[in-house]
């Protein structure tokens, strides 16, 4: 009987509708009546923004020249930004000093490379380094004085170098002291545990620029004649100990999350209460607490342009200055727009990063 | 107990602010110890203070603090300069951290009496003025009846407006922006007739205009902004020191010494002229600095008028008038006294 199929049939392919382009634009844009309207009036806002966007910005811009006159057309200005450039990434840091700059974030890379590599000898010990001794370097090397260097005082680094180093210090400041304190608010000393709630709670209730107000303004008054705080150091405490209290919080979310049976199981094995948490809690409730982590830094990273108000250059800072230059007014959209993309582009890293994190910590029960 | 604690808490507060306030007369020795003049100045206000590609500071307030540095060390780039925000600028000047202020300062009777700090001049005549289209045909501000105006958010700006246009009784609409830049464009789109704040600002903003030949300034000027920098009352030389260099600049300008004839002036039988260069006389060493510290400060820095129309004037991008700011011989009012 030949009408029993011996063999199976093999499959058809699918829908020409379900699959490559269509298939995604079916799926992605175009699923329900809604999504479709949603699609088209996107598409036509879009079509509207975007080619005049396109023809400033590219199109009938200007990229070479000299001074203002380089840009008397209608175009985006960007011979204004090559102008400026080096003040973006360095402030006023004298062009003669500038490598130590360089060298300064160059050394940074390694340290950090070495410290993503799997399974490799003295992880700690680098780790140790790159929090405790790198930014010992790091600040001799910019601020100089020693060595032979000239002294570059820090009301001269700015730009892009600045924002970085109160990123940096803001981060590394930071965490530790938020870990501490949310293991302080989860300790069953009631001093401790007052002490870390009154300063998480504190902090948490005024707003970044309150505080940074308070280190430039009213600190200065309180402090006796010759006693001179350096402006960036206040602005650089005042950010790590702001952010340490969100990433307590954030810290503390991840504790909470850790099932009571895993602090009984350290117990039983007879582990002390720093070892029950260094070795047991601390690297579950990190693991759990590392996308509310990254948001918080990516929130620094920034807040970190709030410190204009009060008088420091950072990007945003030395942005604004260049848009003041007499020879240089009016080319407000070009200088934020670059502003804005160097911003884009470091918080996009710390986004990415975190989802990398996240996966090579993945152990199987996620939630 | 408690209240002997807080009595001695607050004693001890106390007297942390009088030493504060204890060292008088000590400005110009720390000045010359240090080696630089540390001089507050603006963040960015185009022909007063900014920064040029080459990250130097330039302007008419930057001017100041360069004069004051050529004037005690005959040198006038030994000037480290702290940019200050509005908030934080008599803070920084009160706490020590800077020795001068100027930044476009508006001299005003609270501040040069309650916040132990003295003007030493007026470096620049402000006020708000009104930004047209020519176009308008409008000569006068009294011809403003019925007129939109653009103004930046800042308060003073709008109450002076409000004033003003009461007391001459003309009604007006007001639309408000945020931004220097957005009232520019708004004005340059025609969104409103009128474009008003202070008007340094108005030179500055037309200069981002399409056609900035297409706008003029009107003559009146609704409100008093006299600009100067700014001292320490307790420093009586220090505050001297910089008054005379001010007027300095303002004599220098007077008798015709500028940067280029400087030189040559020296040889001058004019009495007043030898006694600005220090060829006769010991002007210099009343205010605790060399003889030739108006030399200094012309051959380096300029005259008055000659670094007024670098900066705001004729050969800058904002093209300022010189209007009050002439000196008394051409119809303005920047007078100095003499020096004998």
């Amino acid at each position: 009987m030949a009408y029993v199929l011996k063999e199976r049939h093999p499959d058809l392919p699918p829908p020409r509708s379900e699959v490559g382009v269509l298939g995604w634009l079916r799926r992605n844009l175009f699923s329900t009546w809604y999504n479709t309207l949603f699609t088209l009036v996107t598409a036509y806002l879009l079509w509207l923004a975007l080619p005049p966007f396109f023809e400033w910005a590219v199109l009938h811009a200007h990229y070479a020249g000299e001074g203002r006159q380089a840009c008397a057309g209608g175009g985006a200005c960007w011979v204004f930004i090559g102008d400026r450039l080096p003040q973006f990434f360095y402030g006023f840091y004298p062009a003669a000093e500038r490598w130590r700059v360089d060298l300064g974030f160059a050394l940074f890379v390694p340290l950090i490379a070495y410290l993503h590599l799997p399974r490799v000898r003295f992880k700690l010990w680098v780790g140790a380094f790159t929090l405790f001794v790198y930014p010992v370097i790091a600040y001799y090397l910019f601020a100089g004085g020693v060595f032979g260097l000239p002294a570059v005082p820090t009301s001269q680094w700015g730009g892009l170098m600045l924002t970085l180093i109160l990123a940096f210090t803001g981060i590394v400041g930071a965490l530790p002291l938020g870990v501490l304190l949310a293991l302080g608010r989860r300790s069953s000393l009631p001093v401790l545990r007052s002490v870390s709630v009154a300063f998480i709670e504190l902090w948490r209730g005024v707003p970044l620029i309150t505080v940074l107000f308070m280190s430039s303004v009213l600190l200065p008054l309180f402090l006796p004649t010759g006693v001179e705080i350096d402006k960036l150091l206040r602005a650089l405490i005042a950010i790590a100990l702001f952010q340490a209290a969100y990433i307590a919080e954030v810290v503390r979310g991840g504790l909470q999350a850790i099932p009571k049976g895993q602090f009984e199981a350290a117990q039983a094995l007879g582990l002390t209460y720093p070892q029950s948490m260094a070795l047991v809690i601390m690297p579950q409730a990190l693991k759990i607490a590392i996308p509310g982590i990254i948001v918080t830094f990516i929130e620094l990273f920034k807040d970190t342009s709030l410190v204009v108000i009060i008088g420091l250059m950072d990007l945003l800072g030395i942005t604004q200055a260049a848009l003041n230059d007499p020879k240089w007014l009016g080319f407000a959209a070009e200088g934020y727009l670059f502003a804005g993309l160097i911003y884009w582009i470091f918080c996009f890293g710390l986004s990415r990063y975190g989802l990398y994190l996240e996966r090579r910590f993945h152990t199987g029960h996620r939630r | 107990m408690k209240i002997i604690k807080i009595l001695a808490a607050s004693a001890a507060i106390a007297s942390l602010s009088m030493a504060a306030n204890a060292h008088a007369g000590k400005t110009l020795d720390a000045v010359k110890a240090k080696g630089y003049v540390q001089c507050g100045v603006n963040t960015g206000l185009p022909g007063f203070s900014s920064v040029n590609s080459q990250g130097k500071w330039t302007g008419l307030d930057v001017d100041v603090c360069r004069a004051i540095a050529a004037a005690v060390f005959g040198d006038a780039s030994k000037v480290h300069y702290t940019p200050l925000t509005a908030k934080e600028r008599f803070t920084a000047l009160q706490s020590g951290e800077i020795d001068v202020l100027s930044r476009n300062t508006t001299w005003t009777m609270t501040r040069d009496t309650s916040l132990g700090l003295s003007f030493t001049g007026v470096n620049y005549y402000d006020g708000q003025g009104f930004l047209v289209k020519k176009s308008l045909g409008v000569n006068s501000a009294k011809q403003l009846n019925g007129a939109t105006f653009c103004i930046q958010a800042g308060t003073t700006t709008e109450l002076n407006l409000a004033d003003y246009m009461r007391s001459h009784h003309m009604k007006y609409q007001a639309v408000t922006f945020d931004t220097s830049d957005a009232t520019a464009k708004a004005f340059d789109n025609g969104r409103c007739d009128v474009l008003t704040s202070d008007q340094s600002q108005l030179y500055a903003l037309r200069t981002q205009l399409k056609n900035p030949a297409s706008a003029v300034v009107l003559p009146e000027v609704i409100s008093k902004e006299p600009l100067g920098p700014v001292v320490r009352s307790n420093d009586i030389e220090w505050f001297n020191l910089v008054k005379w260099v001010g007027f300095a600049m303002k004599n220098a300008e007077w008798l015709g010494v500028t940067s280029k004839n400087v030189a040559e002036m020296k040889k001058s039988s004019n009495p007043n002229i030898q006694r600005l260069l220090g060829v006769s006389g010991d002007f210099g060493k009343m205010i605790g600095v060399s003889n030739d510290w108006a030399y200094n400060i012309v051959a380096q820095v300029g005259n008055y008028g000659e670094s007024f129309e670098r900066n705001v004037g004729m050969d800058s991008p904002l093209k300022i008038k010189r209007g009050l700011n002439a000196l008394w011989t051409q119809g303005g009012i920047q007078y100095a006294p003499p020096i004998r």
